[in-house]
């Protein structure tokens, strides 16, 4: 089982600090592992800062990888979550051309049943956002890519676990 | 209160240093370090810097400073290539776990990314080899930078720590007031020792028949020597080191069953795949002391101290991890423990040791044949210092001898390049060891090989009149990897023999005084005078040129397919 290649989000909680990042993707560098995506944000926590990595890995892998994280001085806890464990969302943005909107009206029908939105419109294109999982999003590039798409983005996973995390209490623990 | 007055950025790092118990720093000058350096020249007086012939002697020989007494080694340099100089080094003291702070000058922070003169991003080069490393571009954040960076290289599991300081931080001025830092809220240096875990490891124990420790430096960093010996002694269990672990508890110890892996003894490495219990203290299951994993003491219990959590099940999955420090671990877990003794099972380690020794250490120690062997120089070492000696070696042949044979009476003395294997490592090692602990015979044994890696420190040690005694095994062959070549390469020496100069000339040159050794007759007389001698003295000896190091466990196989010839 445990040598099974699973994609696992790792979330970071960490002092902001010039270089942690070079520091945490060395991690995955040095072990030859590819990063599927990385987001870094502000946190529930002022101050606190939170990666997101989406990698694909087996467990006895992500245990050890976590473990090098973190020992890293200025991370505060590193976790490892299942799909299952986490709700995530990824984010992207279609830049389409106008004239498609008018002249073919099923690409309005795609974007209504796939809860996207128009960002913006203008007389030489469009801009769609869509969030949601990384199926959803795909689905949603299939259909339009048979239009034209003239550009496509899409953010790294953004992950909440479904169980709590006790970041404030470390923090707090700390101070005692 | 506020007794602050203004001082530069540069004078900050020298007040800095002194306020952390600095004495000795060692280092090499340069275009964006100067204004540091003009503090240094003021402040002379209270912090010796050491002018070493190359950076990366200063980074080995705060590594010997460090490794001897413990304190925190400082090395110091400009930037570009002098920051670039320190890796080695860095690297180095990352994978010891030695304790280690590296300050260098960076460009001034205008230019910071415009590929200025000197300019290296050494910060992003010396992640990967760093405990923590930090840029400062402002003076007044100096006092709590380098507060920090002492704080984090001593504790928990130490490490080297790098702070890279622009020219203009060094001019800027700044309201000096240093206070010690004691704790980061995201940084656990000892993690909290669960008493659980420590029953079940006593359990373990006093059930065990055939138990077995290997212990590594763990017990020195955390300074556990004492504890260690009494956890030995009240369990009565055979106790085998690593490399890095050695001098934890004297030699001679009844207990002591010796070195474990690659060319390690041949009762520990045997009974590794034997014991029913194998009680890791302050190692890391490294691949040169476990072999093949997959047939490493499958049969055993093991129970893991370890300081750092990461390396629980990192290589080699436990029975019982016992997190905390090693001090802490051992003194709490000695009431539990049974008094014990397991005189059967100490019998095979006997056994074993005999054929060992009829088939190696015999012939190593005490030899027939016309050639010089590095044992027999290990063993007039031993004879002369009495085991008092700080033995400094770097990697190959010469430093398996001197791990196996060296005997130790004292904690702290085996000072080798364990994890990293570094060549060069020795010499500039030794003069740090020797100015820490000026008191202690310190001999630096090396390889003509790696002994020419860092020849320009025999400058230091003539300058700074550093008392260390060099020996150079010189086999006129890169050693063990020749010994490789002739084993698995069928005798393709592809670039390992060395055309040597005349290095009694090359001390010579450097005013230390030097003698060469190449009859056996002339060996003990030799090394009795290298010891005798106030000053440094210089001692090579032409050994045996295609002389192997045994026993030896290759690579892939188990450690109980561990071969005598």
């Amino acid at each position: 089982m445990e040598k099974e290649i699973k994609t696992f989000t790792v979330s970071i909680y960490t002092e902001n600090n010039i270089g942690l990042l070079n520091r945490i993707s060395a991690i995955f560098q040095r072990r030859h592992i590819n990063i599927e995506s990385l987001n870094s944000s502000v946190s529930e926590i002022e101050g606190v800062y939170r990666f997101t990595i989406l990698i694909n890995v087996t467990e006895t892998q992500i245990k050890k990888i976590i473990g090098q994280i973190d020992k890293q001085i200025e991370v505060i806890k590193a976790y490892y979550h299942n799909e299952d464990d986490t709700v995530y969302q990824e984010s992207c943005l279609f830049k389409i051309k106008s004239s498609l909107l008018f002249d073919d009206r099923q690409i309005q029908n795609i974007i209504k049943d796939s809860n996207a939105r128009i960002v913006t419109v203008n007389k030489q294109f469009f801009v769609i956002e869509k969030s949601g999982r990384r199926k959803e999003i795909d689905s949603l590039y299939d259909k339009l890519n048979e239009y034209g798409i003239m550009q496509f983005v899409r953010s790294g996973a953004i992950a909440i676990t479904k169980e709590p995390m006790n970041i404030s209490e470390i923090l707090s623990e700390f101070k005692n | 209160m506020n007794n602050t007055k203004k001082i530069s950025g540069s004078e900050a790092v020298v007040k800095c240093l002194i306020a952390e118990g600095i004495e000795i720093i060692y280092g090499y000058p340069g275009g964006a370090i100067m204004p540091v350096y003009d503090e240094l020249y003021k402040y002379e007086d209270q912090i010796h810097h050491v002018l070493t012939r190359h950076e990366q002697g200063a980074t080995h020989s705060a590594q010997g400073f460090a490794r001897i007494s413990g304190k925190v080694g400082v090395a110091i340099a400009t930037s570009g290539p002098g920051a670039t100089n320190l890796v080695t080094g860095l690297a180095d003291a990352q994978i010891d776990s030695t304790p280690m702070v590296c300050i260098t000058g960076q460009v001034s922070s205008n230019l910071l990314g415009s590929d200025a003169f000197q300019e290296t991003d050494i910060v992003g080069i010396s992640t990967p080899v760093t405990k923590w490393n930090h840029q400062v571009t402002k003076a007044s954040d100096i006092p709590k930078v380098l507060a920090k960076a002492f704080y984090i290289a001593k504790s928990g599991r130490p490490g080297p720590v790098l702070i890279d300081i622009t020219k203009d931080a060094q001019f800027e001025l700044l309201d000096f007031n240093y206070k010690k830092v004691t704790g980061i809220r995201s940084y656990k240096p000892i993690p909290k020792l669960d008493t659980t875990s420590l029953d079940l490891a006593a359990d373990l124990i006093n059930k065990s028949i055939k138990p077995m420790i290997v212990w590594g430096q763990g017990v020195i960093l955390a300074e556990a020597e004492n504890e260690f010996k009494k956890f030995v002694e009240k369990t009565g269990i055979p106790a085998a080191w690593t490399i890095m672990g050695v001098s934890a508890i004297p030699t001679s110890h009844p207990l002591n069953v010796g070195m474990v892996g690659m060319h390690g003894n041949y009762a520990p490495n045997m009974l590794t795949n034997e014991c029913d219990l194998l009680i890791a203290i302050g190692m890391r299951f490294d691949d040169r002391v476990t072999g093949n994993l997959d047939k490493y003491a499958k049969q055993a219990k093991i129970i893991h101290f370890e300081i750092d959590p990461a390396e629980i099940d990192k290589n080699v999955k436990v029975d019982v991890s016992v997190l905390g420090d090693a001090k802490e671990s051992l003194s709490k877990i000695l009431p539990l423990l049974k008094t014990r003794t397991h005189n059967s099972w100490l019998v095979k380690f006997k056994e074993l040791y005999d054929i060992e020794y009829d088939s190696v250490i015999k012939d190593d120690l005490f030899p027939t044949k016309d050639g010089l062997t590095m044992g027999e120089v290990l063993k007039e070492i031993n004879t002369y210092t009495k085991g008092n000696a700080a033995i400094v070696s770097d990697v190959g042949q010469h430093q398996m001898i001197a791990c196996r044979y060296a005997n130790f009476n004292k904690s702290r003395s085996n000072i080798t390049s364990g994890g990293l294997g570094t060549m060069g490592f020795a010499l500039p090692a030794a003069i740090g060891a020797k100015m820490a602990c000026p008191e202690r015979e310190v001999v630096a044994v090396i390889g003509d090989g790696g002994f020419q890696m860092t020849i320009q420190e025999l400058g230091t040690i003539f300058q700074s009149k550093v008392p260390v005694k060099i020996v150079v095994l010189n086999n006129s062959f890169l050693g063990m990897v020749r010994q490789w070549q002739q084993l698995f390469f069928e005798k393709r020496y592809a670039s390992t023999e060395m055309v040597n100069p005349d290095f009694t000339a090359i001390a010579k040159g450097y005013y230390i005084k030097s003698k060469k050794v190449s009859k056996r007759e002339e060996l003990s007389s030799a090394v009795e005078e290298m010891i005798n001698s106030k000053d440094s003295f210089f001692l090579e000896v032409v050994v045996e040129k295609e002389a192997n190091v045994f026993p030896m466990i290759q690579s892939g196989a188990s450690v109980s397919e561990i071969r005598l010839k």
